[in-house]
């Protein structure tokens, strides 16, 4: 699982926008290493296992296998799922930190609180969930939400506090009013963080729509058809959803990487 | 233009009396500043200089109203200073200008909070803009100037409220001699136009000498006015001029006691 507790730095992980294009080719050269290996160690039968599929068959279930094509269903039930909890997770915790950090007497009285409840490991809910909400859609929904609620509020509220006291003292002398704090300070300033919140949201959701599915087994979704496979032992089928997980979150940080580093041109080239 | 003319009207003589601050540090008083005492006339430009540590900072955040715990009276046209307000501004010693947003939109953060028409907003941002020599990098984001720009876009936002008293915070303390020399013409030239009074702390004997009407110099620990030296010299004044040379040696003669 992902360390939500950790806040990262604005830089580094926005810092990848742009990424030149010679990058991206190096970038490439270890997932080529692999698949050149991997398809050297099936075809000149180095390895007899049932466990080592070749990539071509994996590439090609999802079109011509009637097991594989199951894959579209639940990738699509997968993705609405996440959409659903992440947005409304990241909409409570990108809350939550503004009020956190906008309000002393809100840190004072819920801080501590939100602070041991993040603690717990996201996991631990999945036993909690399923005896309140059952193992349908309610227990899933419920975990994807807690699972972006966390790094969205913990982000936001450190984007907050970490704006400099400089700019406060600055907003004094202009005799800000309080929107004026809001809108020219406090929201600019902690948006870097709020937006590497977001993207760590979106990560985390995935991870928590996958991990849900698969936990509690009823239903369509990509962690369901992972599990099926497993139970079939069908190593290709498992093979495809691991690729395709790995896919879609890899698609979320780029996506957040060109968004985000467009929506923050005013901070110039991180690099 | 009405707003300019109720400037020059007005008497924004400050009086500084009897004044000493003290912060506490492990518990234990330390004292700043100690029985300040200084009359600033309207328009007047005072240099304040001193050893690091002497408190012409400090100083400056009570006049400017950051700070309003201490003792004795800070008395602007006989108020006594209890907050921020919109005839006096100030200019750091880094720009601190906002880097989300452009030199325009730095630049009428005053304006805003005072609630100015569109109009007259684009107009006074437009003005400043020019006064400053900025000219063209009105849509710029901060990180695109260089320290230079960045602090004459800091005094632009500091002079668009019409401020009838203007603080300098060592404004040209992190730039590079030439820009330095540069910029200093430039404050005597906007000091020149806009008749504002001018209070700068400053490390820098020379420039104090070729900028002030006044130079205070303040000794450390507690800080306090050793002397006040004027300099009634005409401008634009000549560094290498024997009488400004002798000015600097007094003052630099005071520093040393």
């Amino acid at each position: 699982m992902v360390d939500l507790s950790a806040p990262i730095s604005v830089q580094a992980t926005l810092g990848r926008r742009g990424t030149r294009p010679d990058a991206f080719w190096r970038g490439l050269a270890i997932p080529a290493a692999i698949v050149i290996v991997w398809t050297a160690t099936v075809h000149l039968g180095l390895v007899e296992s049932r466990l080592l599929v070749p990539l071509e068959r994996i590439v090609a279930l999802p079109f011509f296998d009637e097991a594989g094509r199951h894959l579209w269903l639940g990738l699509g039930a997968s993705i609405v799922r996440m959409i659903g909890g992440f947005t409304l997770g990241a909409f409570l915790g990108i809350a939550l930190g503004l009020l956190l950090g906008m309000s002393r007497t809100a840190e004072r009285a819920v801080g501590p609180s939100f602070h041991a409840l993040r603690q717990i490991a996201l996991f631990a809910w999945i036993p909690l969930l399923t005896a309140w909400f059952g193992n349908g859609d309610g227990s899933k929904i419920v975990y994807i939400v807690l699972s972006a609620f966390f790094p969205a509020a913990l982000h936001t509220h450190e984007g907050l506090r970490t704006i400099p006291l400089h700019y406060f003292e600055v907003a004094r002398v202009m005799r800000f009013t309080w929107w004026q704090r809001v809108t020219r300070l406090l929201l600019p300033g902690a948006l870097p963080s709020i937006f590497i919140g977001i993207q760590i949201a979106l990560i985390t959701a995935w991870i928590g729509t996958v991990g849900s599915e698969y936990a509690m087994g009823i239903g369509r979704g990509i962690g369901s058809f992972l599990a099926e496979g497993r139970e079939q032992f069908r190593m290709d089928v498992v093979l495809l959803g691991v690729l395709v997980l790995a896919l879609v979150g890899y698609a979320i940080n780029l996506a957040c990487g060109r968004l985000f580093g467009r929506l923050l041109h005013w901070q110039g080239d991180t690099r | 233009m009405s707003q300019q003319a109720a400037v020059q009207a007005g008497e924004a003589t400050l009086i500084i009396r009897g004044v000493s601050k003290t912060y506490r540090v492990d518990d234990r008083p330390l004292s700043v500043l100690r029985n300040i005492a200084l009359d600033i006339e309207p328009g007047e430009f005072v240099s304040v200089v001193g050893a690091s540590g002497c408190g012409k900072s400090t100083l400056l955040r009570l006049i400017i109203g950051l700070d309003t715990d201490y003792d004795g009276d800070i008395l602007l046209d006989g108020r006594r200073i209890e907050g921020p307000g919109p005839e006096r501004g100030i200019v750091f010693q880094e720009p601190r200008l906002f880097p989300w947003l452009t030199v325009e939109d730095n630049v009428a953060l005053g304006l805003d909070a005072s609630g100015t028409a569109p109009r007259q907003r684009e107009r006074s941002v437009a003005e400043n803009i020019a006064l400053v020599g900025l000219t063209g990098f009105e849509k710029a984001y901060p990180h695109q100037l260089s320290g230079g720009m960045a602090q004459r876009a800091a005094i632009a936002r500091a002079l668009v409220n019409r401020p009838e008293i203007q603080l300098l915070d060592e404004p040209l303390g992190a730039l590079d001699s030439l820009t330095r020399a540069y910029l200093q013409k430039e404050l005597l030239r906007i000091w020149q136009q806009e008749r504002v009074t001018v209070i700068m702390v400053t490390h820098d004997v020379e420039e104090a000498v070729f900028l002030s009407d006044k130079v205070v110099v303040m000794e450390p620990r507690p800080g306090r006015i050793g002397a006040v030296i004027p300099i009634e010299l005409a401008h634009p004044r000549d560094r290498a001029a024997p009488d400004f040379i002798a000015r600097k040696e007094r003052i630099l003669r005071e520093l040393q006691h």
